[in-house]
């Protein structure tokens, strides 16, 4: 499977577009393409929130991205796989992370995003900190992620 | 043997990484983090709670009885809060 799936990671400080990124996963042969978006809310845990900064491990960051999407395609049929994350200061309503897949079929497609966004949660060397109307602290990781591999 | 600091674990250390001419003492990734707690108060804070400590050897997932050698990268950060 690994060999047939197109797997495309980049990680920058640079915006993408969704729609762009959805294009590139139309290829003869897909049925299916799903995506997540995540975008940064303007809220905080608790006050406003000004602006959150990511920062990350980035020899790490990219090989282990890989990994990730190599295990999805090793359990589905897929066509492509496309993770975009970015990293630096972003301000609220910014793009963060786009993950897209495509296969014959729906249920591959939701299922490996899903599967991606899961583990890219638990296992990508990413560190958010929050920057709002009241300070600066780092965010802790939710146990609720780790119990989200379970599933799978 | 290269050492790098992530997100406030590099705050507390002061450093986001240094070089360590590694002890014989020190065989493993758990050796390490006890010798690396004596260096400073602001090493041991950051690397006091164990189970908030991530390792990772060579750009992979470490535990505690991964062993290490002096040409080893190891990295210590807290748990990942990407996507």
């Amino acid at each position: 499977m690994i060999a047939a799936c197109k797997i495309d990671i980049s990680v920058g400080e640079d915006d993408f577009d969704s729609a762009v990124e959805l294009e590139k996963l139309r290829s003869a042969g897909v049925g299916a393409i799903a995506s997540f978006t995540g975008i940064v809310r303007d809220e905080a845990t608790g006050p406003a929130l000004i602006a959150l900064t990511l920062e990350h491990y980035p020899e790490m960051t990219t090989s282990q991205l890989r990994k990730i999407a190599e295990q999805a395609a090793d359990r589905w049929q897929l066509g492509a796989v496309i993770i975009c994350h970015r990293v630096g200061r972003l301000l609220p309503e910014d793009n963060i992370v786009f993950v897209g897949t495509s296969s014959a079929h729906r249920k591959a497609a939701f299922d490996a995003c899903a599967f991606i966004m899961d583990y890219l949660k638990t296992e990508a060397p990413f560190w958010k900190k929050e920057e709002t109307t009241q300070g600066t602290r780092w965010i802790d990781a939710r146990i609720s992620d780790d119990e989200a591999l379970k599933k799978w | 043997m290269r050492i790098r600091y992530f997100a406030w674990m590099r705050e507390h250390t002061g450093c986001s990484e240094e070089q360590l001419a590694l002890p014989a003492a020190v065989q493993t990734v758990s050796d390490l983090i006890d010798h690396l707690s004596s260096v400073s108060d602001g090493h041991a804070l950051a690397l006091k709670n164990r189970k908030t400590v991530r390792v990772a050897v060579n750009l992979t997932f470490a535990a505690p009885d991964t062993p290490l050698c002096d040409t080893d990268e190891v990295a210590f950060f807290p748990p990942v809060t990407g996507g």
